[in-house]
C-alpha cells in the first residue's frame, strides 16, 4: 500500500479490521425532551449491528453522536477503548453513509471519492488508483467522470459508499441509506452491503425502520424504542423470543393471546386463554393468577386438520374464519377466536392445502416452543 | 369582457385543441404590460439612443470624439473604480452575514432578514442624507472623535471618494445578502457534515464545498451590485466630491446643459459596458451552469 499506510496510521496500528464501539449510559436530550435516554451497547470488531427503531426513537440521534455530529448530553463514547467525547467529527475517522446520499454536486465522482483522502493528504497518483479500486468494489468501474447527477439513485448511493471506505476506516455508520430506493434496488443493495461487510471485516452500525432490512443484513440488531434499547440479540433471538410487545410487533407480524397464569409445568407456564388452556415458554416462572399476554407468529399456526401436521407439544385453539386472502405465496386468514380475540394466520399456498372459506369454523394449532410470554 | 369569455370558455372545448385558446389567453395577460413597456419605456429609450449617432449628423463622430475626451475617461474610471469598490466591499461584508443566516433557526433567520431588509423600507435619498449628517465636517462621527481627543481638528470625510463607497455599500448590501443568503439555504445541510466526516476542517468545509456551492449567489449578488453600481445617481450626487462624478451624474450634467447627443452618447456606452459585462459572465465557465443550479 506504499504511502497510503502512513497517511492514514489508525488501520495498521490496532488489532482487528473493525473498531470495538461502548456506549455508556449515553443520553441526549433537546431542550429538555430526552431523544436518547441511557443506551447502553457494546459493539464488536466486525460486527453489523442495526439500530432498529421507529421515527422519533432515538436511533438517529444515537448514530449522530458516534459520528460527532451531536454532543451527548450525558454518558460516554468510546472507540477502541478512547472516549471520542469532544473529538471533532473530522477527527473520529468514521466512514458515514447518508441517507440522501449527500455526494458533492459540483465534484466528480472520482472527486466525490478522492475527497477523504484529499484531506489526508495523499498524493494525486495514489488517490487515483485507490478511486479506482473502490469504484470496482461497489461495482461501479469507469464512473470517475461523471457527475452525481448523471447517476440513477442507486449509482448515487454505490458512490456514496465507495466515499465512506475508500479511506478505510475501522468504522462505517450508516443511516438509512437505502431508504430512498425503490424496493427490488434495495434488496440487491441490501446482499452488496453483506458482502462488503464481509470483504472489508469493518464494523458496521446501520440505522432503520425497516424490520426486514434488518433482520436480513444484521449480526445483530437493538431494537430501540422511546430513546432506550428494548432489545438486543440475533435477528433469530428477536423474531422467535421478542421480550416484549413492542418488540414482537415491531418485528414481524404477532398475535396476542391474553390470559391468567394457571401454573408452571415443566418450565412452561400454563395460561388459560378464555377457558382454552396453552402452553408458553417464559424467561421466568411466573405466579398463579399473573396476567399475562402470550405471543406467536402468524406463519407458525397450522389449521388443526391441515396434512402438514406440527411436532412436539401443541397449543389449539377453537376459532372461526372472518376474512382470507391470497398473497401469492401464501394464504393469509383473518380468523375470530371463542372469545372474540382476532388472529393472523398465515398458511404457505400450494396444491395441497384447501381454501378455507368466510365462515368456516374451524381449530388452530401451533407449536408451544413457537409461543412466548411477553 | 372578450377577455373573460375566451378563459372561462376554455373547460367547454376541451375536446377541440385547447392550445391556441392558451395562447390567446396569455398574449392577452401579458399584452397590456408589453404595450406599456414599449410605449413609454422602450420606444423612448431607443429614440434618445439614437440621437447619439443622429445629431448633429447621421454618423459615429460623437464615440469617436469620447474616446479622446478626457472629462469623459476620468469619470467613466471613477465609476468603473467605484462599482468595483462597492461590489468588494458588499461581497466581504454580506457572505459572512448571509452564511451566518443560513446556519440560523429559521425565526433568527427572519429577524435579521428583516434587519437586512430595514433599510429598503427608507428611501434612498434619506439614507444619504443621513450619511451627510454622519460624516459632514460637524457630523456625528468626526463630533464624536474630538470630544474623545482622538482628533484635533475634523477629518474629511464627506465629499470623498471614502464616503461614496461607505453610502454606497451601505445602501447595495441587501442586493448581496438577498441572493446568498437563498443560495446557501438551499445548500443540502447534510453535504457540511458528510464533507466533515470525511476529515475536512472546518475550513476546508467551508472551502471545498460551501463555497463553491454557493458560486451561484455569489454571481448573482455581484452582478446585481455592480450593474447598480454603475448607474448610480443620487448618493454620489450627494455625499461624493465635486471631482468623483460618476457617470450618471455626467449625464445628468449634460441633460441639464441640453447638450442632448453627449448625453445619449454617454447613456448608450453606459448601457454597452453593462451588457458587455453580462455577456462576459455568461461566458465564464460555470456560471452559465451556476445560474441553472440555483433554480435546482
Amino acid at each position: 500500500m506504499d504511502g497510503t499506510q502512513a497517511a492514514l496510521p489508525s488501520a495498521a496500528q490496532l488489532p482487528g479490521r473493525g473498531a470495538k464501539i461502548s456506549l455508556v449510559d449515553l443520553e441526549k436530550r433537546f431542550e429538555g425532551v430526552g431523544a436518547v435516554r441511557g443506551i447502553s451497547l457494546e459493539i464488536g470488531s466486525g460486527e453489523f449491528l442495526t439500530l432498529l427503531g421507529p421515527s422519533g426513537s432515538g436511533k438517529t440521534t444515537t448514530l449522530m453522536m458516534i459520528a460527532g455530529f451531536e454532543t451527548p448530553t450525558d454518558g460516554d463514547i468510546a472507540i477502541d477503548g478512547h472516549s471520542v467525547i469532544g473529538l471533532p467529527p473530522h477527527k473520529r475517522n468514521i466512514g458515514m453513509v447518508f441517507q440522501n446520499y449527500a455526494l458533492f454536486p459540483h465534484l466528480t465522482v472520482a472527486e466525490n471519492i478522492g475527497f477523504p483522502l484529499k484531506q489526508r493528504g495523499v498524493d494525486r497518483a495514489t488517490r487515483t488508483r485507490m478511486v479506482a479500486d473502490s469504484l470496482a468494489m461497489v461495482r461501479l468501474p469507469g464512473y470517475e467522470a461523471r457527475y452525481p447527477r448523471q447517476l440513477s439513485g442507486g449509482q448515487q448511493q454505490r458512490v456514496a459508499l465507495a466515499r465512506a471506505i475508500v479511506f478505510q476506516p475501522r468504522l462505517l455508520l450508516m443511516d438509512e441509506p437505502l431508504g430512498a430506493l425503490d424496493k427490488q434496488l434495495r434488496e440487491s443493495l441490501q446482499l452488496e452491503m453483506r458482502r462488503l461487510h464481509a470483504d472489508l471485516g469493518i464494523t458496521f452500525v446501520y440505522v432503520t425502520h425497516d424490520q426486514e432490512e434488518a433482520l436480513t443484513m444484521s449480526d445483530r440488531i437493538a431494537v430501540v424504542n422511546e430513546g432506550r434499547i428494548a432489545q438486543l440479540g440475533r435477528p433469530e433471538e428477536l423474531y422467535d423470543r421478542p421480550s416484549s410487545r413492542f418488540v414482537a410487533s415491531f418485528i414481524g407480524e404477532s398475535n396476542f393471546l391474553s390470559g391468567v397464569v394457571r401454573g408452571m409445568e415443566e418450565g412452561l407456564v400454563v395460561a388459560d386463554c378464555s377457558g382454552t388452556t396453552v402452553h408458553a415458554l417464559a424467561a421466568e416462572p411466573l405466579l398463579i393468577g399473573t396476567e399475562v399476554t402470550l405471543t406467536t407468529r402468524p406463519e407458525r399456526m397450522r389449521f388443526a386438520d391441515t396434512a402438514f401436521p406440527l411436532t412436539g407439544r401443541q397449543n389449539r385453539v377453537r376459532a372461526t374464519v372472518t376474512e382470507a386472502m391470497f398473497a401469492g405465496e401464501r394464504c393469509r386468514y383473518l380468523l375470530r377466536g371463542e372469545d372474540g380475540a382476532a388472529i393472523v394466520l398465515k398458511e404457505p399456498s400450494g396444491a395441497g392445502t384447501r381454501r378455507r372459506a368466510v365462515g368456516e369454523a374451524t381449530e388452530i394449532a401451533w407449536s408451544v416452543a413457537d409461543t412466548v410470554v411477553v | 369582457m372578450s377577455d373573460a369569455a375566451v378563459i372561462t370558455d376554455i373547460p367547454l372545448v376541451r375536446t377541440f385543441p385547447v392550445r391556441p385558446f392558451r395562447h390567446t389567453g396569455a398574449v392577452l395577460l401579458v399584452g397590456p404590460l408589453v404595450l406599456f413597456m414599449v410605449v413609454f419605456y422602450a420606444l423612448p429609450v431607443l429614440a434618445m439612443l439614437a440621437r447619439s449617432v443622429t445629431e448633429p449628423s447621421l454618423s459615429l463622430a460623437n464615440f469617436t470624439r469620447l474616446a479622446h475626451d478626457s472629462v469623459f475617461l476620468h469619470v467613466f474610471g471613477t465609476t468603473l473604480r467605484t462599482a468595483v469598490a462597492v461590489t468588494v466591499g458588499t461581497l466581504l461584508l454580506g457572505y459572512p452575514v448571509a452564511l451566518a443566516m443560513s446556519r440560523m433557526r429559521p425565526n433568527a433567520a427572519k429577524l435579521v432578514l428583516v434587519i437586512v431588509l430595514l433599510p429598503f423600507w427608507t428611501s434612498i435619498l434619506v439614507r444619504s442624507y443621513a450619511w451627510m449628517v454622519l460624516l459632514g465636517r460637524h457630523g456625528l462621527i468626526n463630533e464624536a472623535l474630538l470630544a474623545a481627543g482622538v482628533l484635533d481638528t475634523p477629518l474629511r470625510l464627506l465629499n470623498t471618494p471614502i464616503a461614496v463607497h461607505v453610502a454606497m455599500i451601505h445602501i447595495m448590501l441587501p442586493y448581496m445578502i438577498l441572493p446568498l443568503s437563498s443560495v446557501l439555504r438551499q445548500i443540502d445541510a447534510a453535504l457540511p457534515r458528510a464533507a466533515a466526516s470525511l476529515g475536512a476542517t472546518q475550513w476546508g468545509v467551508f472551502r471545498q464545498v460551501v463555497l463553491p456551492l454557493s458560486m451561484p449567489g455569489v454571481v448573482a449578488g455581484t452582478l446585481l451590485v455592480f450593474v447598480l453600481s454603475l448607474g448610480f445617481y443620487i448618493t454620489p450626487a450627494l455625499v461624493g466630491g465635486p471631482r468623483d462624478l460618476m457617470l450618471s451624474q455626467l449625464i445628468a450634467q449634460q441633460v441639464d446643459l441640453l447638450n442632448w447627443s453627449y448625453a445619449a452618447c454617454l447613456s448608450a456606452t453606459l448601457l454597452a459596458a453593462t451588457l458587455l459585462l453580462l455577456a462576459l459572465c455568461q461566458m465564464v465557465p460555470g456560471v452559465r451552469g451556476a445560474f441553472r443550479l440555483g433554480v435546482r
